[in-house]
């Protein structure tokens, strides 16, 4: 494995830039930009600071010793990204790019949400730089994260519902970057996840990289040697790309990546790409796509507002055809019953978008040997979701 | 079937040797000291059958050509107007092969241009080469893909080129110089000018900025500039004329469409609008000359 991106943004065949010409220009100044702070020490050092006294890094990577006790198989390590402030990976990302626009001189920020988390960090990250800020979201999500939309408006941030489509995250972007297209001078995109035309994938992969790497050295602390497989869901891919992206060229490492299987690959109701797309280009990218046969983008269907999206990371793609990192789902149903899991066996409520990577554990740990090790990013907290989970219950709050 | 094919060819097909469509109307509107009215509209919004019937109105309104938007389920570059419309046409059972399949029948009554807009998945789900090959035999004289820069061109360039379709690239408010002169130079039939920063049916104020982009680009290359984005009125539409080879009105007609969608006399309200652009597009060139 080369070196990724080419420069032209090309992961093999996947990546690119696919976006008007009025949005090239940012998107090569974007490029620019970033290399340069890439390079810059000092941009380097600003980032770990605050990703160490803002953010809390590094997270902890956790025994799991009751799960791993209750599957009979390979030990079960947690990787907090729940432990974050805000309660996801999102901030890691947001920090860096709100970074970025501070160094390009543009006073407002915008973002997409699915979940919410991607929003609230930016919202967050606005705050605390002093950035205008306006966050686009589905108004199906909307509806399904209302705790979310609320600590957005807390937080000083617009947020405008787009009423189109799907009313989800692949509508929520195409409204941002429409936003984009017109405030361009002004405005820095800060897309969520390893999605978007180059350099997006490759920037919000560096800047989650911080997951990998942190893990790679705790599990060597604590196992004195390499975990045997890693676990993570995809939705844009960024939590993933993040955890896998230190590991990639250990080649005894496993990696599976859990996409969202909703109601069923078979009924047609899921988000799983790997399942039931093909290449094509979404946002700015070429990638696996959920589409028809004319090339309409498919809607989605999860449980998960985070992994209801049609398209995957560029970079996922190019793994996925190598088959250095195995793509498998989990339905709404294993989902949440790894919620419960977690939460009676470990005291912890995922994100309903990691409780799909646990759901996968569930799965993949009895299977293996107990000298064996398993590392899981628990991507996200699920205080966001609890409203949403008495709803599925049948409980009245 | 090879007959049936050569004839099919006979129809529409552009070989190298025959200029294009696009080229011949720029050339003798220019003999004329007249600019082309290019009018958008959505192919399927709300049938294509209404479609082909709209095509002859706009022709007969005095449309110099004609670009039929193909439906994308996310049309990142156009405001609500278009977006709107895109539904409609998905809803009626659009494809991009129907639509080519209505320029074929087309063609047996107009020989006015006919440029389709298609964002990229449309084109690469139908397969780039077979794309351009069917779509020349259709009559198809020009393709804009807004969301696909010339860097990310190269298969579909070559594709076009062969069968003698012009790829039309945009320039923008943004574009910077060295981005003018490339795309400039790789543009065929004519150059995209977008009027404004922002998405489609948006408000045009900046007419200075316009004036003074449109003569840059002339600097850079000897195809003709259309102006497009925000250009909403007859009035709008004589402005334009004042600057640029051509103007693009999309928004405001396909607005008119989805207002009397369901009235029988849709297609002449359109045109009675259309009509009202060209007026004001030709009396200003009477004016000037005078």
């Amino acid at each position: 494995m080369s070196i990724i991106p080419d420069q032209r943004g090309r992961f093999g065949q996947y990546g690119g830039r696919y976006v008007p010409e009025t949005l090239m220009p940012a998107v090569l100044e974007l490029e620019q930009a970033y290399l340069k702070a890439r390079k810059d020490r000092r941009f380097q050092a600003e980032f770990d600071s605050y990703l160490k006294h803002y953010v809390g890094r590094p997270t902890p990577l956790y025994l799991a010793l009751r799960l791993t006790k209750k599957l009979g198989g390979a030990k079960i390590y947690l990787k907090r990204e729940d432990l974050c402030h805000t309660g996801a990976h999102k901030i890691n990302n947001a920090i860096g790019q709100a970074l970025l626009a501070k160094r390009m001189g543009k006073p407002r920020v915008i973002a997409e949400t699915g979940a919410g988390q991607h929003g609230v960090a930016v919202a967050t990250v606005a705050a605390m730089f002093g950035l205008q800020c306006e966050i686009y979201m589905g108004t199906e999500d909307i509806q399904r994260q209302s705790l979310n939309v609320f600590r957005m408006r807390l937080l000083g941030a617009t947020v405008t519902g787009v009423d189109a489509g799907s009313r989800t995250l692949k509508d929520a972007i195409s409204q941002a970057m429409r936003d984009w297209t017109t405030n361009v001078r002004t405005t820095h995109y800060i897309l969520g996840s390893v999605l978007g035309a180059h350099p997006y994938p490759m920037m919000i992969r560096d800047f989650q990289s911080v997951i990998g790497r942190e893990a790679r050295k705790q599990i060597m602390a604590a196992e004195k040697k390499l975990p045997d497989h890693l676990v993570a869901c995809v939705g844009g891919g960024s939590n993933s790309i993040g955890l896998f992206h230190a590991f990639l060229k250990d080649r005894k490492v496993k990696m599976t990546g859990v996409e969202a299987a909703g109601l069923g690959i078979e009924i047609g109701k899921h988000a799983a790409r790997f399942a039931g797309g093909r290449p094509g280009v979404l946002h700015g990218t070429m990638t696996y796509l959920l589409q028809d046969a004319d090339g309409q983008v498919n809607l989605t269907h999860s449980v998960s507002a985070g992994l209801d999206y049609a398209a995957v990371g560029p970079e996922h793609s190019y793994y996925h055809d190598l088959q250095r990192i195995q793509y498998t789902s989990a339905t709404d149903e294993e989902a949440l019953s790894a919620f419960d899991v977690l939460a009676r066996e470990e005291g912890i409520l995922p994100a309903l978008e990691s409780a799909h990577a646990i759901a996968e554990v569930v799965k993949l740990a009895p299977r293996m040997k107990k000298s064996q090790t398993i590392v899981v990013n628990l991507s996200g907290r699920g205080d966001k979701d609890v409203n949403q989970i008495a709803r599925i219950k049948g409980v009245t709050l | 079937m090879e007959g049936t094919r050569r004839e099919a060819r006979g129809a529409g097909h552009q070989t190298m040797e025959q200029p294009n469509r696009l080229d011949t109307t720029f050339a003798r509107l220019k003999a004329k000291a007249e600019k082309a009215l290019i009018a958008y509209i959505m192919a399927g919004d709300p049938s294509l059958q209404e479609t082909e019937q709209l095509v002859l109105e706009l022709e007969r309104a005095g449309a110099d050509i004609i670009e039929l938007g193909v439906p994308f389920s996310d049309p990142i570059a156009d405001g609500p107007v278009i977006q709107k419309a895109a539904e409609r046409a998905l809803r009626s059972g659009t494809s991009l092969k129907k639509i080519l399949a209505a320029v074929a029948t087309l063609r047996a009554r107009t020989q006015i241009p006919l440029v389709l807009m298609a964002y990229y998945n449309t084109i690469h789900a139908f397969g780039e080469a077979g794309f351009c090959r069917e779509a020349a035999r259709a009559g198809v004289d020009g393709l804009i893909v807004p969301d696909m820069p010339p860097e990310e061109a190269g298969r579909l360039d070559a594709h076009a080129s062969t069968a003698g379709i012009c790829i039309i690239y945009l320039l923008a408010p943004t574009s910077t110089p060295d981005r003018r002169a490339m795309v400039a130079r790789r543009s065929r039939g004519f150059v995209y000018y977008v009027s404004l920063t922002g998405i489609t049916g948006a408000q045009l104020t900046d007419w200075g900025g316009v004036r003074q982009n449109v003569e840059k680009i002339r600097k850079v290359t000897t195809v003709p500039v259309a102006v497009g984005f925000g250009v909403a009125t007859a009035d709008d539409a004589a402005k334009v004329g004042e600057m640029a080879d051509g103007v693009i009105v999309g928004s405001a007609i396909v607005k008119r469409i989805g207002d009397h969608q369901h009235d029988s006399r849709m297609a002449e309200q359109v045109g009675h609008f259309v009509r009202s652009l060209k007026t004001a597009l030709v009396h200003r060139t009477v004016l000037r000359q005078a």
